[in-house]
């Protein structure tokens, strides 16, 4: 099973990188940009075949190591 | 008085730790990150670096690693551990202290002495005292101390900032955007200090200042 995992910085955590990325685009004359914010993707892929194991599986993983919960919100899709 | 210098995979910052520590009278030993248990030690010292290539976030794989269970068991029954830059990441990521550690706000890694202050003295504060300011060096792209509001309240009315950025005379201080200006913070039993400078870098010859000295005999002289 493919489990695809959004992680993002929570609202109102300083997000420089996303900053630059919105001056970047402005400079290419994208002038319409309000706000950028980088994330990440985390693809995994899980022996697991039952969804709501998976779940509960990645869920644990999220917040166990891949989101900083303190900073940082994240979403599981299945791919 | 022994110190345990923990070492992760891409620490870089553990020689000059330990010439700093042994400048100060202590022994030191080391602990690989695959360890599941600590070399009895009166310190448990975590030095910078780039654990694991700072991969996914600073400090994140590291605070996962099995020596991470003797050290918070070890802080859990009141064994000093100090933490210093991605040190002070490991701890934070290990939850032994509260906030987070964010990209510099201006982008830039910054590598550059700052002007230190102590606000509180406490374990490991050596012979610094309130008020004292020290020049010490700082070195990291990642150093933004980050604190909600309720959490950054907490941290003052419970008197838990033990180092503050202050203007080094030649404009503002703070070098990363660190909430409050915090450059240091401990736990709240006292005995888990974590910050972003490196003290160890002002201990000696051929570095910038000796003033972090002090810090480091009266530490190793309280635990002697």
């Amino acid at each position: 099973m493919k489990v695809r995992v959004h992680v993002t910085l929570k609202d109102g955590v300083l997000d420089p990188q996303g900053k630059a990325i919105h001056r970047a685009l402005e400079t290419l004359g994208f002038a319409g940009v309000r706000d950028a914010r980088q994330g990440k993707v985390i693809d995994l892929e899980l022996a697991c075949a039952d969804e709501a194991g998976a779940r509960e599986q990645v869920d644990r993983m999220c917040r166990q190591l891949l989101a900083n919960t303190v900073i940082e919100d994240y979403t599981v899709e299945f791919v | 008085m022994k110190a345990a210098l923990v070492l992760f995979p891409g620490t870089n910052r553990e020689t000059d730790m330990s010439d700093a520590l042994r400048r100060a009278g202590a022994e030191v030993v080391t602990a690989w990150h695959r360890d599941r248990e600590l070399p009895a030690a009166d310190l448990v010292v975590l030095p910078g670096g780039f654990s694991h290539g700072d991969y996914l976030r600073c400090g994140a794989m590291a605070a996962r690693a099995p020596v991470m269970a003797p050290i918070v068991e070890s802080a859990g029954r009141g064994v000093p551990v100090l933490g210093v830059c991605n040190g002070f990441q490991i701890l934070i990521e290990a939850g032994l202290l509260p906030g987070a550690l964010l990209r510099n706000a201006g982008l830039r890694f910054v590598c550059r002495t700052v002007h230190l202050r102590l606000e509180r003295r406490c374990r490991l504060s050596g012979h610094l005292d309130v008020g004292d300011v020290i020049r010490v060096p700082v070195a990291h792209g990642d150093g933004n101390y980050f604190a909600d509001s309720d959490l950054a309240a907490r941290l003052e009315d419970e008197d838990r900032v033990v180092f503050r950025y202050v203007p080094d005379g030649r404009g503002a201080g703070n070098p990363n955007g660190s909430t409050g200006d915090i450059a240091g913070i401990i736990n709240r039993a006292g005995n888990v200090l974590g910050m972003m400078p490196h003290p160890e870098d002002a201990t000696g010859p051929r570095q910038q200042s000796r003033d972090a000295l002090p810090f480091f005999q009266g530490i190793v002289e309280s635990l002697s």
